[in-house]
């Protein structure tokens, strides 16, 4: 059977959601091969094992914390020639898709960026892709060459399907460009404790009607409430209001999780554009004509402050 | 010694506007109107800052795209790019991102180039990765997605805000760096700079000027086959309550009803 080149994405070993999820629509293509880099690659094995990883290919070096993306480019390229897979899968995170797309035009293959489903077809993997902020759907395929697709976060299930998982140690030399781009410094994201927002099943967000920074506290302590991660809109971004790391929409992150609850948020294409392929929408917004409105499958009229921790404590509540 | 600074910037459809694909599902242009990529416009702003901080330096703005997309190329020359360079050839159309990043690195090369300056994405497209496949291609070192840029003593330096970390790169130049939304509010142009532009060069080169064959590119010579493009259905019209006091027990109704409490 083919086998499918997975590109791991973890920290300090522990394996991220949606690589999980990439183990999961490997297997409809053939047997999924992954690759982990980086400190702690080797403790990723067990739990790709556990969701179907035949074999994991490991290497650590101090390249890939040193400088940016090529390492991992020339890694990833080392472990395409060993196993002459039959597609590569590329989580879709901004690192993920340059890694994905440097390594394509290397091989000399077509590059899909984020997928929001593959299957296996008769001419190779068909991707689904959401086009002009999600109003459209297409399907996509390589041509030329072997397909290298990046999948978005939420694409498919994590399944358990217990495989071999053999660690295998991969050889890697670094190109000359490997060492091209220095990380002088690096600051680790604080962690709030919160689910990842790309990764959540549910996500809360706030914008412009949240009118100010020292407001966001009700949006949190919803997101808490129901174990969700908080979002914020362009506009309460660009306002100071809350880090831009957490900015939904077309320049920030794209999530698409089970559940979206939009408040005081208009629903400009921009912020559409990143949570339109949301399961279920919920908004919060003094004004019904606010565009937000025609996407929801439940949509309240009125004043976030008196909706929200109504909400909050309801939610509470009825966890008991 | 100038410092040669080429801005790639793209000719998007208005995404206000009704944006479709055409009958040979490439992005159908007639329909909307097109603009200069909004995200495109931070890449213009950061090469005007890095050039006034440079003793001696020229900016060349490139664009890849139909007659129309002459326009995007204004609105960069009148923000106070020196002059454009515009690829264009029937052969083009339907060209998908491995194609344009070919075609976009044989013209920054004939160009002539120290520093790369391009928008974090296109905002059609989406996909962000033609600045790494530029640094690929042009074989110089990828610095992208920053949110602050500035160029000292030929070395570009950054911050680059990822998923987990944010980090300080640099590198030397020759170079392709990439701009997010953070990086700083692009200006308006003036009056005076929408005179000027009318009379700053705009060089016009076709695919022979590239030494690129018809067949490396368009729809045919693409990387990638789109085989379907269907409009996503409209969602089925939701619940909309008016708040009356009781709008946050009636929505955590609903949230339970859907098993999301």
């Amino acid at each position: 059977m083919a086998e499918v080149l997975v590109y791991v994405d973890h920290v300090d070993g522990a394996v991220r959601k949606p690589t999980l999820e990439l183990l999961t629509l490997a297997r409809r293509l053939g047997e999924p091969v992954a690759l982990a880099l980086g400190a702690g690659a080797a403790d990723t094995a067990a739990a790709l094992a556990e969701h179907g990883a035949t074999r994991v290919l490991t290497h650590d070096a101090a390249e890939y914390a040193d400088y940016l993306v090529v390492p991992k480019v020339d890694a990833l390229q080392a472990a395409y020639e060993a196993v002459s897979p039959a597609a590569v899968l590329v989580p879709s995170s901004a690192e993920g898709k340059e890694i994905a797309a440097r390594l394509a035009v290397r091989v000399g293959s077509g590059v899909i960026t984020d997928a929001t489903d593959l299957q296996a077809g008769e001419q190779g993997p068909v991707a689904t892709q959401s086009a002009f902020a999600a109003s459209f759907t297409t399907t996509t395929r390589v041509s030329k060459g072997t397909p290298v697709i990046t999948v978005k976060p939420n694409s498919a299930p994590v399944e358990s399907a217990p495989a071999a998982g053999t660690v295998e140690a991969l050889a890697v030399s670094f190109s000359e460009q490997a060492t091209g781009t220095k990380v002088t410094a690096r600051t680790p994201r604080a962690s709030t404790g919160r689910p990842d927002l790309t990764e959540a099943a549910i996500v809360v967000s706030g914008g412009r009607g949240v009118n100010g920074a020292e407001n966001f506290g009700i949006i949190e302590a919803l997101a808490d409430s129901l174990g969700a991660a908080v979002g914020a809109s362009r506009a309460a971004v660009d306002a100071g209001w809350y880090p831009h790391s957490n900015q939904v929409g077309q320049t920030g992150k794209s999530v698409s999780p089970q559940l979206y609850i939009a408040n005081g948020i208009s629903g400009a294409i921009q912020h559409r554009a990143g949570m339109q392929t949301s399961k279920t929408i919920v908004a919060v917004n003094k004004d019904a004509e606010a565009p937000i409105f025609d996407l929801v499958d439940y949509g309240v009229v009125g004043d976030l402050f008196d909706v929200v921790p109504q909400l909050t404590e309801e939610v509470n509540t009825r966890k008991g | 010694m100038s410092l040669r600074i080429v801005v790639t910037v793209k000719y998007v459809p208005d995404a206000t506007g009704d944006r479709h694909f055409a009958e040979d599902l490439t992005v159908d242009r007639d329909d909307v109107d097109g603009l200069l990529s909004e995200l495109d416009e931070y890449a213009v702003e950061q090469a005007l800052q890095i050039a006034d901080e440079a003793d001696d330096a020229e900016i060349t703005v490139l664009t890849v795209g139909p007659e129309d997309a002459k326009d995007a190329l204004r609105k960069a020359l009148s923000m106070g790019a020196d002059k454009a360079v515009h690829v264009e050839d029937d052969d083009l159309h339907g060209t998908d991102i491995v194609g344009t990043s070919l075609v976009l690195a044989k013209a920054i090369e004939k160009a002539g180039f120290d520093l790369v300056v391009c928008g974090m994405a296109s905002t059609d497209g989406t996909a962000g990765v033609v600045p790494a496949l530029l640094a690929e291609r042009l074989g110089v070192p990828q610095v992208t997605l920053l949110s602050e840029v500035s160029v000292e003593d030929g070395v570009v330096k950054g911050r680059r805000d990822g998923d987990t970390a944010s980090e300080q790169v640099e590198a030397s130049l020759p170079a392709v760096v990439s701009v997010t939304d953070q990086s700083g509010e692009a200006r308006y142009p003036s009056f005076k700079g929408i005179m000027a532009a009318k009379k700053k060069p705009v060089e016009s080169w076709d695919l022979s000027d590239l030494g690129l064959e018809a067949d490396e590119v368009g729809l045919a010579g693409a990387w990638t086959v789109v085989d379907a493009a269907a409009e996503r259905p409209a969602r089925s019209a939701g619940t909309i309550v008016k708040d009356e006091g009781e709008g946050g027990k009636q929505l955590a109704e609903f949230l339970a009803g859907q098993k999301f409490i």
